[in-house]
C-alpha cells in the first residue's frame, strides 16, 4: 500500500447528520492500513452557497477548506458532491474573490481532493477492500459521482467484491433522485415527484438496503422510503465497505451501520 | 389565436399545478422516455460523437466569437442574391416589419413554418392586431394554435396533448378556420395527419406571403437553411410569392462546409433520426422560381446582452434541438408551461435570463428550475454546459438583490451559514446545538427511520417544505468532531 498522507473532509452534513459514515470511513481506511487524518479546522466546501447563487458568500468557506487541507496528499471525501464542489466550483468562487493567494491554494487542494471510490481505486489501488455484508442491495449512482466527477463503475465495483452481497440493478439508476441541495426547498413539489419515482424504482428491486456515495441524496430518497414505510434502509458506500463479518455478527438487527465499537 | 406567456407565475407555483394533472404527467413521461431512448440509440452509432459534438460547438463558437464580421457578410451576401436585409433591435420592431411586408402586399393572411424566433417575438398576435390571420402549418404547431392552447416543448410544442386530446381539437376547431375535419375522423395518427393535410392544403396555395425562421445562416454564401420532417415548410418557403425569413442573429455560421457537423448533430439530437426528411436551403430570388421577393430580418432580441456575458454566452451556440427537455427530470414532470416561455427545459431555464435579465420574478425563477444533475450537459451536442450556466445565472438573481434594503430571508440564512462555515469553532457550536435539539426530538420522536433511528416528523414553518413528504432524521447527539476528539479518532476504542 503507498504511503499517502491522507485527509478525512467528512462534510458539513456527515459532522453533523451522519457521523457514522465518517467513523466508517476511518475503519475502512485504517482496516487498508491507511492512517487518515482529520484536520478539525475544517467546515464546508462551500457548495450549499455556490449552488444557491451566494458566490461572494462562499469566500470565506472556500478559504477554510484550503486552509484546513493544506500540505496533505490526498483529501478524501464521503460524497461525490462535495468532492466535485472541490475539485469543479473552488475555482469560479477564488477568481471571484479576486485573490491570487486563494486561487493558488485552490489550484493545489483542487485536484488532489478524491471522492472515497476513486480514492480507493485509483490512489490506494483497491477494489476488494475485505467487506461482508449479507444482504440484498442497490445502488443509487448520485448524479455529481456520475456526472460532475465521473467516477464510473468504480462504487460497483468495490460492491461487486463485497463477500455476501446480493447486488441489483436499480431501473432508471442514472435518473436524478430530485434533491438538488437548495432544490428540494425552493421547488419541493418538483423534488418529491422526483424523489417518489426513485423510491417506487428503489421498491421495484425488493431490494432491503440502497446504497449511494452522498447522505444528502440519502436522506432525501431515504426520506420518502421511510414517510411511505417501505421496508427499506439507505445505507452510505462506506458503511457498507466498512462492514465485516465480525461486525455483522455483533449486530443487533437484520443490517448493521459502522459502529465505532467495531473500530479497530 | 394562441395565447401567450405573459404573466404566467414564478416556476415553483407554475410547477405544482403541473405537477397535479396525471394526464400531463402520463403524456410527458411516455413521450420523452420514447424519443430519449431513440436518440441514444442513433447517437451509439457514431463511432466519433464526442469528437462531432467538439466540432459542433467549435463551428458555433467562432461564429459567435466574430458575431458582427460574419452578420456583415451574411448581409451583403443575402443582398447579392436579391433578399432585402432588415435588422430588428427587438420583437416590436421585427414584427412591424412583418406586419408591413405582408401590407404592402395586401395579404390578409400568411402561412408559417415553424419557428422558434417568430414565436419568441409573439409575432402572430402581433400580425393579429394588424388584422392579418398566421397559419401555423406545423403539424405540431396547428394542435397548439387549433387548441388555442401555448407550445410546451421546442421540437414537440403539442407533446403535452394525447391523440384523443387531439381529435376532439380537430372535431371542435377546424371548421372554424378552414376545411372541417371529417365526420369519420378517427385518434389514429395516420388517420389525424391526413385531416391535417387536407386542411393545411387549400392554405399552402391561397397563402401570397409566407414566414419562416431559419435553423442556419451561411455568412459566404447568403443561404439560409431550414430542416423540418413534414413537407410543410418546403411548401411554405417555395409556392408564395413573397417570403419573410425572421433569423436570430446566433444562427450564423461562416461558410458552407460549417454545416456538416451542425446537420449530422441535429437530426439525431432532436428526432433520434439519422438524418432529417427535409432540408431546404435558400438564397434570394432566382427569377421564375420559388418566392420572387425574399426578405431576412436578423433579429437581436436580447441577443447582444446574452453574448456580453462570460459564462452565459455559450448558450447562443444553442441549435433548438431539444435533447435537453428530453432528458431533464423536472421537464419530465412539469412540462413545458411551467417555465413560461416558449423556450422550456433546461435551455430554457439559462436563455430566458441572458436575453432578458433577472428583474422579473418570473424569469429570475427560472435558474432555479434544476436540480443541477447535468444529464442536460452530457446530450448537448454542441456541449453547452448548462448546469454551470445556471450556477452563474443564479448568482446574477442574488447579485440584482444585493442592494435591497431588507434582504430576503433566504440570504440571511445563506449569510448565516457562510459565517458559521467561516470557523470551525462556530460550526462546533452550531453543531452542539444540533446534537441538544436531535436529544430533544429523540425522545419525544414516535417515528423512526428503517433501522431504528428517531426521526423529526412533520415540523411547522419552513421546515415543512422538507417534512411535507420525507421524514428527516433527528441530529445525532455527537456530531463526528466532538468523536473524533472524545476517541481520539476512535484510536482509544471508545463507544460510540
Amino acid at each position: 500500500m503507498p504511503t499517502v498522507r491522507v485527509a478525512l473532509q467528512v462534510t458539513c452534513v456527515n459532522d453533523a447528520m451522519f457521523p457514522d459514515t465518517g467513523k466508517a470511513v476511518v475503519r475502512l481506511l485504517r482496516r487498508l492500513g491507511v492512517d487518515v487524518d482529520f484536520p478539525s479546522a475544517q467546515t464546508c466546501c462551500g457548495q450549499p452557497m455556490v449552488n444557491t447563487g451566494y458566490l461572494d458568500e462562499a469566500v470565506p468557506v472556500v478559504r477554510a477548506f484550503v486552509d484546513a487541507f493544506a500540505g496533505y496528499d490526498a483529501i478524501v471525501t464521503p460524497s461525490g458532491s462535495c468532492a466535485g464542489s472541490a475539485r469543479h466550483q473552488h475555482s469560479i468562487v477564488a477568481d471571484r474573490s479576486g485573490d491570487p493567494r486563494l486561487a493558488a491554494a485552490v489550484a493545489e487542494t483542487a485536484p488532489r481532493t478524491y471522492e472515497l471510490s476513486e480514492l480507493l481505486v485509483d490512489v490506494l489501488g483497491v477494489t476488494d477492500v475485505g467487506a461482508y455484508f449479507p444482504h440484498r442491495v442497490t445502488y443509487h449512482p448520485t448524479c455529481h459521482s456520475l456526472r460532475m466527477l465521473g467516477v464510473g463503475d468504480r462504487p460497483l465495483r468495490l460492491l461487486e467484491n463485497v463477500r455476501g452481497i446480493d447486488l441489483v440493478e436499480l431501473p432508471n439508476a442514472t435518473e436524478c433522485c430530485g434533491f438538488g441541495g437548495t432544490f428540494a426547498l425552493k421547488n419541493a413539489d418538483t423534488s418529491v415527484a422526483m424523489g417518489g419515482d426513485k423510491a417506487r424504482h428503489v421498491q421495484d428491486t425488493g431490494a432491503e438496503v440502497l446504497v449511494a456515495g452522498d447522505n444528502s441524496c440519502l436522506m432525501h430518497i431515504g426520506g420518502m422510503l421511510s414517510r411511505q414505510r417501505a421496508g427499506v434502509r439507505v445505507m452510505h458506500l462506506a458503511e457498507v465497505l466498512a462492514a465485516t463479518e465480525d461486525s455483522e455478527s455483533k449486530a443487533p438487527g437484520p443490517v448493521v451501520g459502522a459502529r465505532a465499537e467495531d473500530l479497530p | 389565436m394562441s395565447g401567450t406567456f405573459v404573466g404566467m407565475p414564478a416556476f415553483p407555483t407554475a410547477a405544482r399545478e403541473a405537477l397535479g394533472d396525471t394526464q400531463l404527467r402520463r403524456n410527458l413521461a411516455h413521450a420523452t422516455h420514447t424519443i430519449r431512448d431513440k436518440r441514444a440509440r442513433v447517437v451509439a452509432e457514431v463511432e466519433d460523437w464526442e469528437d462531432l459534438r467538439l466540432s459542433g460547438a467549435g463551428v458555433k463558437e467562432a461564429a459567435l466569437r466574430d458575431l458582427a464580421t460574419h452578420l456583415e457578410t451574411l448581409e451583403a451576401s443575402l443582398v447579392r442574391a436579391g433578399a432585402t436585409v432588415h435588422w430588428a433591435r427587438d420583437a416590436e420592431e421585427a414584427c412591424a416589419i412583418v406586419a408591413s411586408v405582408a401590407r404592402s402586399h395586401g395579404a390578409d393572411e400568411v402561412v408559417k413554418v415553424k419557428s422558434m424566433a417568430t414565436q419568441e417575438i409573439g409575432l402572430n398576435e402581433a400580425l393579429e392586431a394588424e388584422g392579418i390571420a398566421a397559419w401555423e402549418t406545423d403539424l405540431a404547431e396547428l394542435i397548439v394554435q387549433l387548441g388555442e392552447d401555448l407550445p410546451s416543448h421546442i421540437l414537440v410544442p403539442a407533446i403535452h396533448r394525447n391523440r384523443a386530446e387531439i381529435r376532439e381539437i380537430f372535431m371542435r376547431r377546424m371548421a372554424d378556420v378552414g376545411r372541417a375535419a371529417p365526420d369519420d375522423l378517427t385518434d389514429e395518427p395516420a388517420v389525424l395527419a391526413g385531416a391535417a393535410r387536407e386542411h393545411l392544403r387549400e392554405k399552402f396555395l391561397r397563402a401570397r406571403v409566407a414566414v419562416s425562421g431559419a435553423n442556419f445562416a451561411v455568412a459566404d454564401t447568403g443561404t439560409l437553411v431550414v430542416v423540418e420532417s413534414e413537407g410543410n415548410g418546403r411548401m411554405c418557403l417555395t409556392l408564395p410569392d413573397v417570403l419573410v425569413s425572421v433569423v436570430g442573429i446566433e444562427k450564423v455560421v461562416a461558410t458552407w462546409s460549417d454545416l456538416d457537423p451542425m446537420l449530422r448533430l441535429l437530426p439525431r439530437s432532436s428526432t433520434g433520426e439519422r438524418m432529417n426528411p427535409y432540408t431546404s436551403t435558400w438564397s434570394g430570388v432566382t427569377p421564375g422560381d420559388g418566392p420572387q421577393e425574399v426578405h431576412v430580418v436578423l433579429l437581436d432580441n436580447g441577443r447582444t446582452r446574452a453574448l456580453a456575458d462570460d459564462v452565459g454566452r455559450q448558450a447562443l451556440r444553442c441549435i433548438r434541438c431539444s435533447a435537453c427537455l428530453n432528458v431533464c427530470p423536472v421537464y419530465e414532470r412539469v412540462g413545458g408551461h411551467a417555465y413560461g416561455s416558449v423556450y422550456p427545459g433546461p435551455i430554457g431555464a439559462i436563455l430566458n435570463p441572458l436575453l432578458r435579465g433577472v428583474s422579473d420574478e418570473q424569469t429570475a425563477s427560472l435558474p432555479y428550475a434544476s436540480s443541477l444533475c447535468g444529464a442536460c450537459f452530457e446530450v448537448c451536442p454542441v456541449r453547452i454546459d448548462i448546469p454551470s450556466v445556471l450556477v452563474d445565472q443564479r448568482a446574477a438573481v442574488v447579485d440584482s438583490h444585493r442592494g435591497d434594503r431588507v434582504p430576503k430571508a433566504e440570504a440571511v440564512a445563506m449569510r448565516a451559514a457562510a459565517w458559521t462555515f467561516s470557523d470551525s469553532r462556530r460550526l462546533r457550536w452550531a453543531e452542539r446545538a444540533s446534537g441538544l435539539a436531535g436529544r430533544v426530538i429523540g425522545r419525544f420522536s414516535r417515528t423512526s427511520l428503517p433501522g431504528g433511528r428517531p426521526a423529526a416528523g412533520r415540523l411547522p414553518g419552513p421546515a415543512a417544505c422538507w417534512t411535507g413528504a420525507r421524514d428527516l432524521p433527528a441530529p445525532p447527539a455527537e456530531s463526528f468532531r466532538e468523536w473524533w476528539d472524545r476517541t481520539d479518532g476512535g484510536r482509544d476504542g471508545g463507544g460510540s
